[in-house]
């Protein structure tokens, strides 16, 4: 099945890390948040998008060996739990640099990239990633 | 005319040594390093295109200027590498760096002279009154066939400019020239490009290129000397050198923009890229004579002055491009093929 509709409502806050903040009670979310868990109710037409910088740190990482058959020609890469300067944590590919580069705390910045293609003829979906500053 | 109201570039970290490929070719690599001037070659990553390079550089150029996103009514993206054959890298740009839906659109061809093509489009735009700022872009992957002269020179970049009335540098004028000359092409499906070997010189390099500059500075009044700076196309860092020396430029005026020798001939950014690496330490006054070439054939030529705004501009808010060029990561042949996609995996 074709994932280019689900690809295509993502692609704001997978190319630009878009959240949402409530308006409410001030939380960022990311992934974007139709309602605040928090202020639920409250939150109703008070969450508002708000771009992240892509600035933040390395909280938590793993380096994957024995990748899906897309990833084999990264294999080994990084896969990363950042805290952003925002707050929020996302989870993202730590790209250009070897495994042995990144510590817990490495300072890091998005960078847009292609994610995955759908075969050689489907749709290529690009977002985001992180680089070691 | 228009002005540059801010410029970017991005150039991928993963580089190759001439040695390397001529390691693998059983070539003699002092006749790379020596004839053709390339002592190394950028290699963008496995998951980079020219939409990503796009992506990055346009940040950049964003980054370092107040004026608004809001005001940006074009985007013109000129490759030889766009990552679809349809869908306008463009389009996903537009998204990707957030400007607004309100927008001139397109993407542009003309090989290594696609970018400027951009930019002259988006001066159009600018001194007709019918936009206030706009971006253009040029940006490639290219490669060469394996084995082939070309591959120790097609890499990977991408520069950025936003056009609009009031910036850091004036464009003064400029000038294009165009004739049928078969000196490089690619024909539709083809993975690698055919080019005419000693006949992309004379023909098509050097009588675009020399007429370009010569006929700017007819139109301008102006000498070599009256210029601080001078970058041409560089498919090599042997030809630049050449036309430099016949149209009567010294060393200092291009050094600071020659960089083919290090990260290799990025195509439409080729010129640019130079470009940007002059504006990253030009000072208010400095007078530039960029020539840009694409193989078909054509040249674009651009007389710039940089202005007394470059001094309260936020160059440091985006990298440069030499500090981009001084944090490569090495790889050799076997890993350079496979990022590129040039291994042959299951089912393909
Ligand atoms: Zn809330």
């Amino acid at each position: 099945m074709s994932e280019v509709p689900r690809f295509w409502r993502e692609s704001k806050h997978r190319y630009r890390l878009v959240g949402t903040r409530c308006e409410n009670c001030g939380n960022l979310y990311f992934p974007p948040r139709d309602i605040c868990p928090t202020c639920r109710r409250e939150s109703i037409n008070k969450m508002k998008e708000e771009e992240l910088s892509g600035e933040g740190e390395v909280y938590s990482y793993t380096v994957v060996h024995d990748g899906l058959e897309q990833f084999k020609m990264q294999v080994p890469y990084i896969i990363a739990i950042i805290k952003t300067k925002e707050g929020p944590l996302i989870t993202g590919q730590i790209v250009d640099c070897n495994p042995d580069d990144v510590k817990i705390g490495s300072q890091v910045k998005s960078t847009l990239r292609k994610v995955r293609t759908e075969g050689k003829s489907g749709i290529i979906q690009y977002g985001y990633k992180f680089i070691l500053k | 005319m228009s002005s540059i109201v801010s410029y970017g570039s991005y150039v991928p970290r993963y580089r190759i040594r001439a040695e390397e490929i001529a390691r693998v070719w059983g070539e003699d690599p002092e006749n790379i390093k020596g004839g053709l001037m390339i002592y190394s070659k950028s290699v963008p990553g496995p998951d980079e295109d020219v939409l990503t390079i796009s992506a990055e550089a346009g940040k950049n150029a964003i980054k370092r200027t107040d004026v608004s996103k809001k005001t940006i009514g074009a985007i013109f993206v000129g490759s030889e590498s766009h990552p679809y054959a349809v869908k306008p890298t463009a389009s996903i740009l537009v998204e990707a760096l957030g400007l607004p839906n309100d927008i001139h659109s397109a993407d542009y061809e003309f090989a290594c002279k696609a970018g400027t093509a951009a930019i002259q489009n988006v001066m159009g735009l600018v001194d007709s009154g019918m936009i206030e700022n706009g971006m253009a872009i040029g940006a490639d992957t290219s490669q060469g066939a394996p084995g082939d002269a070309l591959e120790y020179s097609a890499s990977a970049g991408g520069t950025a400019f936003i056009i609009g009335k009031k910036g850091i540098a004036e464009i003064n004028k400029t000038y294009s020239f165009t004739t049928d000359t078969p000196d490089f092409w690619r024909r539709e499906g083809e993975k690698y490009p055919s080019h005419g070997g000693r006949f992309t010189g004379e023909p098509a390099y050097f009588k675009h290129v020399l007429t370009g500059a010569k006929r700017m500075m007819e139109m301008q009044g102006t000498k070599p000397e009256d210029y601080d700076y001078a970058v041409f196309h560089q498919p090599n860092g042997k030809f630049p050198t050449r036309a430099a020396k016949m149209l009567g430029f010294k060393d200092e005026q291009v050094k600071d923009g020659l960089l083919t020798p290090y990260i290799g001939n990025t195509y439409s950014s080729s010129m640019i890229i130079g470009l940007s690496a002059i504006l990253d330490k030009a000072e208010p006054g400095d007078r530039i004579l960029a020539v840009a070439f694409g193989s078909g054939a054509g040249s674009d030529a651009f007389d710039i002055t940089v202005n007394d705004s470059i001094k309260s501009y936020k160059r440091d808010r985006a990298p440069g491009v030499m500090e981009q060029i001084n944090r490569p990561i090495w790889i050799d042949y076997a890993n350079y093929v496979k990022y590129r996609g040039k291994i042959i995996m299951r089912g393909e």
